[in-house]
């Protein structure tokens, strides 16, 4: 059987894709899962700075399409993890240099020695985001509770279903409950009433996550960040466990909690 | 804190904005998902009421045509209360019959 393939995309740009491919992948290897990431986003390559391995690259994925090298010299392992691997995109192509036959060409190879191959979407609809998508078994849905987001993931699950590689799965991210509780912005239940997907994962706005980023340690090695901690979750439903969803105003002050038991505990 | 005395007052608090993105969202990715934007389903919905007009009486006003959502599949969905039939509605009724056989003739020749 082997491995299975996740494809992480969202449409809009700059909603955590790279940072959620990143995570999952550090998570899964954690849990001692044989793990590698393809950066998808040719042209743009970014989940080698993420993950802390740019200085490592040596080939990409274009040189191990075009045969200028064989796919495991292009698999750069991770400094912590010996089961994580990142094949990195190229970054002075364009995303013509691939094809989805030979998306699912690589993954196919890489199948037989891995338990999870996780795809990071390029933003846009275009021949990236089929690239992407071509080989996934699983699609992860990565949005705002924001109108432009939630509208561009909309439209992603649209063409998924109309490629039969949907619904997909929803993701969440950057959720700020005390905005939630003011009534100013919208809930993974409005969310998902909109979307009509199933949730995967709920992550909190978490000032940790730039500063992880900036060193090259995703989050989900930090055992005391909330946005760790939702990474994580994600990574075991993700390997078919079920966790259950994580209460994101629990660290909320003593006064909101007897504001909310005189109010009748109107805040989820 | 001002949402707990607020409630403690009893004042209704005004909805906030996360309910009106839910509501704005709901209502364009019905259009977004059909590809049919609400100014193109307003002519649409003209159009199905002249030709319901050509044969029963109704009134525009009572007409309702929407899209709706099920899941991620759209349907449309029409209520239209027929108005009871009057003295000028049977005179024009009869008056149309009386012409359809004209027009067969014209359409046959």
């Amino acid at each position: 059987m082997g491995a299975k393939v996740v494809t992480v995309t969202s449409g809009k740009g700059g909603v955590g894709k790279t940072t959620t491919t990143a995570n999952l992948g550090v998570a899964l290897a954690r849990m001692g899962k044989k793990v590698v990431l393809i950066d998808a986003d040719i042209g743009l390559r970014n989940l080698d700075i993420v993950m802390g391995l740019e200085n490592r690259i040596v080939y990409d994925m274009v040189d191990v399409i075009e045969g200028r090298c064989q796919l495991r010299q292009a698999m750069i392992k991770h400094k912590q993890f010996p089961d994580l691997f990142l094949i990195p995109a190229a970054q002075t192509r364009d995303k013509t240099a691939v094809s989805p036959t030979d998306m699912i060409q690589t993954a196919d190879k890489l199948r037989p020695e891995f338990d999870f191959i996780l795809i990071d979407s390029p933003a846009g609809i275009e021949r990236g985001f089929r690239n992407a998508i071509a080989p996934a078994d699983e699609v992860l849905i990565v949005t705002n509770p924001e109108v432009s987001a939630v509208r561009d993931a909309d439209r992603i699950i649209g063409l998924l279903e109309a490629n039969n590689k949907g619904p997909g799965k929803l993701i969440l991210n950057r959720v700020k409950a005390k905005m939630i509780e003011k009534g100013e912005m919208m809930s993974a239940d409005d969310v998902t009433d909109i979307l009509a997907i199933k949730l995967i994962g709920i992550v909190p706005e978490d000032e940790g996550v730039i500063p992880s980023s900036n060193s090259g340690n995703p989050i989900s090695q930090n055992e005391n960040s909330r946005a760790g901690q939702a990474f994580r979750n994600i990574a075991r439903r993700l390997n078919g466990e079920d966790v259950p969803f994580m209460q994101l105003n629990e660290n909320s002050g003593i006064f909101q909690r007897i504001a909310r038991l005189f109010s009748g505990g109107q805040s989820e | 804190m001002s949402g707990f005395f607020e409630r403690l007052l009893g004042r209704t608090s005004s909805k906030g904005s996360g309910v009106t993105a839910k509501e704005r969202l709901q209502f364009i990715l019905v259009h977004d998902r059909i590809n049919l934007p609400p100014e193109r389903l307003q002519a649409m919905k003209a159009e199905i009421l002249e030709v319901i007009s050509k044969y029963v009486s109704v009134d525009s006003d009572d007409v309702d045509i929407f899209l709706e959502q099920r899941d991620r599949d759209s349907l449309i969905k029409a209520e239209i209360p027929f108005t009871g039939v009057n003295e000028k509605d049977e005179a024009r009724n009869r008056l149309s019959h009386a012409s359809r056989p004209e027009d067969e003739t014209l359409d046959d020749g």
